[in-house]
């Protein structure tokens, strides 16, 4: 199973999104994406997102404005 | 079968196709299908090197007012409407090109961003994509 990382920080709407999408798309089950970003929206949105789409969101951290998602596929 | 957002892209408006790409984008980013079918004036923008093109909808000033907002964009590293273009494509997004605003428009079909367009069709393709959808927007 591999870990696949995902780097948005300073990057805004829809970008986070269509990145943890793409990165998400490209997986294998049970392969681990974590993403992290500065927009804050996306931070609420992407569990939203992961929810949806009916995978496992294991956590969601958060310093100084930068927040790390990550997710199972 | 997965939820569906159709978009029409009427206007050929910079901002305004922002706002198609960026929720067409979200969808797909969210799990559902996706489409946009160009008509008119957002047909427009899908020539080769028309994508950006397009005057602002409110406060264009001549061009002024674009150059401003885009240098906006730029500093807040919103994405260009191409990258979100490809983006969509890349998630499974369909663009749907009206053959009808090519035949009154006088547009050829070298004319378009061919490798971008899924498909060339009238009404009856949007209304098939359309009465299936969740979110339907005239943009």
């Amino acid at each position: 199973m591999a870990e696949i990382k995902v780097d948005c920080r300073g990057d805004t709407c829809p970008v986070p999104l269509i990145e943890t999408r793409k990165a998400l798309r490209k997986a294998q089950a049970g392969d681990i994406v974590e993403v992290v970003g500065t927009h804050p929206s996306s931070k609420k949105e992407i569990p939203m997102a992961v929810k949806a789409l009916g995978l496992e969101l294991l956590d969601t951290l958060e310093e100084n404005g930068v927040w790390t998602i990550r997710i199972r596929k | 079968m997965a939820e569906k957002a159709t978009i029409i892209a009427h206007s050929g408006d910079m901002d305004k196709l922002y706002s198609a790409l960026i929720v067409a984008n979200g969808a797909l980013a969210m799990g559902m299908e996706a489409s946009i079918f160009f008509t008119f004036w957002g047909l427009q923008r899908l020539k080769k090197g028309g994508l950006e093109k397009g005057p602002l909808s409110k406060m264009h000033m001549l061009g002024l007012g674009k150059w401003m907002v885009k240098r906006k964009m730029k500093k807040a590293k919103v994405a260009s409407l191409d990258k979100l273009l490809q983006e969509f494509r890349e998630l499974g997004g369909k663009i749907l090109a009206c053959d009808m605003t090519m035949e009154i428009m006088g547009i050829k079909r070298e004319d378009l961003r061919d490798d971008l367009i899924s498909d060339y069709c009238g009404v009856g393709t949007y209304i098939q994509e359309a009465r299936g959808s969740a979110i339907t927007l005239f943009i």
